[in-house]
């Protein structure tokens, strides 16, 4: 489904801030698996999300997509076959637009965007039904501005708007990390049930051990720009959450160490 | 009476530029300032259509589209190239100053002696009316003046129609987004830098309409006659946003037109009360400045009465 290749990108190169931000990734993620991405700060895990959806173009490696290769489309192009949760619940809507409007434009995800009209009587109807499962009771609200919403009730939306035309992979980026605990609850929730539900294949960051070890069928551990754990089947299931950060208190140690002795205990020992 | 008839006139045609501005300031969040050279080239290609003898209204069409066209250029500026937004407008319009000198090959063209869309108007009202002056709320009024008065502001109703129709299509829709949050654009599969073109092209459309519309009712085109007129159309917009608020798409458009009708007339009234011409664009840009820091200071007020009341 979704194939990486030895994928690297640097940032900065050649100056002093120079970020290398992935070495090497190879990653192959099956039809209607939900893979949980953690690492620690700048361990390359958003970069691999931004990598995916063509938020800047790769230095190397290749990337398929459902088959084709992907890796020289622009990001706008990627969207056909990609939805997106971001961070920050304010990046995926359109403050301006209605509910409405913006779930219009999600209904043509992929798609030639012409003449008709965008709220459409069957967009209206489609929009409210799937707003009712959300039970925000923004059903009736359909055209209030999405702006005047709280970040919670916008991600929950922006989460429906991704899922809307079946997308062939769906990219979580700590889509609930900006959010109080309880909205935080909801939107996991939410996505855990969408994701079972369409039978997705979803990449979702986290931040959270508890939501790493809870969801998903396979774990992925990024460090330094590369793939340092990989579990899925039986082994995810069994993970608890202090074992995960048990793993980050061992880097944080090996961290201490020069470069070359922490990677010659990397090799020996993870 | 004529005065004030003129006034309104002016108002309704500068409308089209209001609504250009709007478009491009609001809807984009892209201070274009191609506007200044793209109204002079829809006067220019229009006049020397007209001259040619081209029928008025086909002029007129090509004026607006050749606007469309330097809107384009501007978009392709910023967006595929990467230009600063202000510096695309600036490099569009410091060299639609050369194109529109060589369109109309002089700086100036009158049409006083062509058939123009005025022209066509005013024939038009003479047929319906049957006589040279009609009595209008106990006033003389002049077929030619009363003719525009009364085509001009269909003309834009109908714009604003579709305009409005316009931006709630899939494409339009789309384009709203764009200056609103062009990543959740892109993150939904439209590519935003060609809806900023397309803004632009649609932007710069309006304002050379705009251009075309004016050179025929002033009766010439002047290769100076941009200047200062995106200053003249943020004034529009904005007076319209306050007169009827900018939460939604209708009221905006409606807002604009409304807003360049009252700032011709306020113009119309300061200079009948012999404010010097000279002093007009100084007036219009403090009334930009004013108008667009003072929301600020207000809430700057408030802030301070807050903590005031808070600590004392």
């Amino acid at each position: 489904m979704l194939e990486l290749i030895s994928v690297s990108k640097t940032f900065n190169a050649g100056t002093v801030n120079e970020v290398r931000g992935l070495r090497g990734v190879d990653l192959r993620v099956r039809e209607s698996s939900f893979t949980v991405v953690i690492g620690t700060n700048g361990s390359g895990k958003t970069t691999l999300l931004n990598a995916v959806a063509g938020v800047f173009p790769i230095d190397d490696g290749t990337i398929r997509l459902g088959g084709e290769d992907v890796t020289r489309w622009a990001e706008y192009r990627r969207a056909s076959k990609i939805g997106r949760v971001f961070q920050n619940p304010f990046t995926g809507t359109s403050p301006s637009l209605s509910i409405a409007e913006n779930f219009a434009l999600a209904a043509q995800r992929g798609r030639a965007r012409g003449l008709g009209p965008a709220v459409s009587r069957t967009v209206r109807a489609r929009t409210r039904e799937m707003v009712r499962q959300l039970n925000m009771g923004l059903e009736d609200r359909l055209d209030t501005a999405i702006g005047t919403l709280s970040g919670g009730q916008r991600q929950a939306l922006t989460l429906l708007m991704a899922t809307w035309q079946r997308p062939a992979l769906l990219l979580l980026d700590e889509h609930t990390a900006a959010l109080d605990p309880k909205s935080a609850d909801q939107v996991i929730q939410l996505t855990d049930r969408i994701i079972a539900r369409d039978r997705l294949a979803a990449l979702m960051v986290t931040h959270s051990m508890q939501q790493a070890a809870r969801y998903g069928d396979r774990l992925i551990m990024m460090h330094r720009g590369q793939i340092l754990f990989d579990v899925d089947g039986e082994r995810k299931k069994r993970i608890r959450a202090e074992e995960l950060l048990e793993r980050f208190e061992e880097l944080r140690r090996l961290e201490l160490l020069d470069e070359g002795a922490a990677e010659m205990l990397a090799e020996l020992y993870v | 009476m004529s005065l004030l008839i003129g006034a309104l006139t002016i108002g309704f045609i500068l409308s089209l530029l209001a609504l250009g501005v709007y478009v491009s300031f609001k809807i984009f969040d892209f201070a274009d300032i191609t506007a200044e050279g793209s109204i002079t080239l829809g006067a220019a290609v229009a006049a020397i259509l007209l001259v040619n003898g081209w029928p008025p209204l086909a002029a007129t069409a090509m004026g607006a589209l050749a606007g469309m066209v330097a809107g384009a250029v501007t978009g392709v500026l910023a967006m595929r190239f990467q230009i600063n937004r202000l510096l695309s407008g600036i490099l569009t319009m410091t060299a639609l100053y050369s194109i529109n000198l060589r369109i109309m090959g002089r700086s100036n063209i009158p049409l006083m002696n062509e058939r123009t869309a005025m022209g066509q108007a005013e024939e038009l009202g003479r047929q319906l009316f049957g006589k040279e002056t009609v009595s209008a709320l106990g006033w003389e009024v002049g077929v030619r003046d009363l003719s525009a008065l009364l085509l001009i502001p269909a003309l834009i109703v109908i714009a604003c129609l579709l305009l409005f129709a316009f931006f709630r299509t899939q494409l339009g829709t789309a384009m709203r987004a764009t200056g609103d949050n062009s990543q959740m654009v892109r993150a939904q599969g439209a590519d935003d830098r060609w809806m900023v073109i397309l803004g632009l092209a649609l932007s710069n459309a309006l304002i050379a309409l705009s251009g075309a519309l004016l050179a025929q009712y002033q009766g010439f085109a002047d290769v100076q006659m941009g200047i200062g007129m995106v200053v003249w159309g943020l004034a529009s917009v904005i007076i319209g946003e306050a007169l009827v608020g900018t939460r939604q798409l209708g009221y905006a458009i409606a807002g604009a037109v409304l807003g360049s009708v009252l700032f011709r007339l306020l113009v119309a009234i300061a200079l009948r009360w012999g404010l010097n011409p000279n002093d007009l664009k100084l007036i219009t840009a403090a009334f930009v400045f004013a108008a667009l820091i003072l929301p600020k200071l207000t809430a700057r007020a408030a802030r301070a009465r807050k903590w005031r009341a808070a600590h004392a």
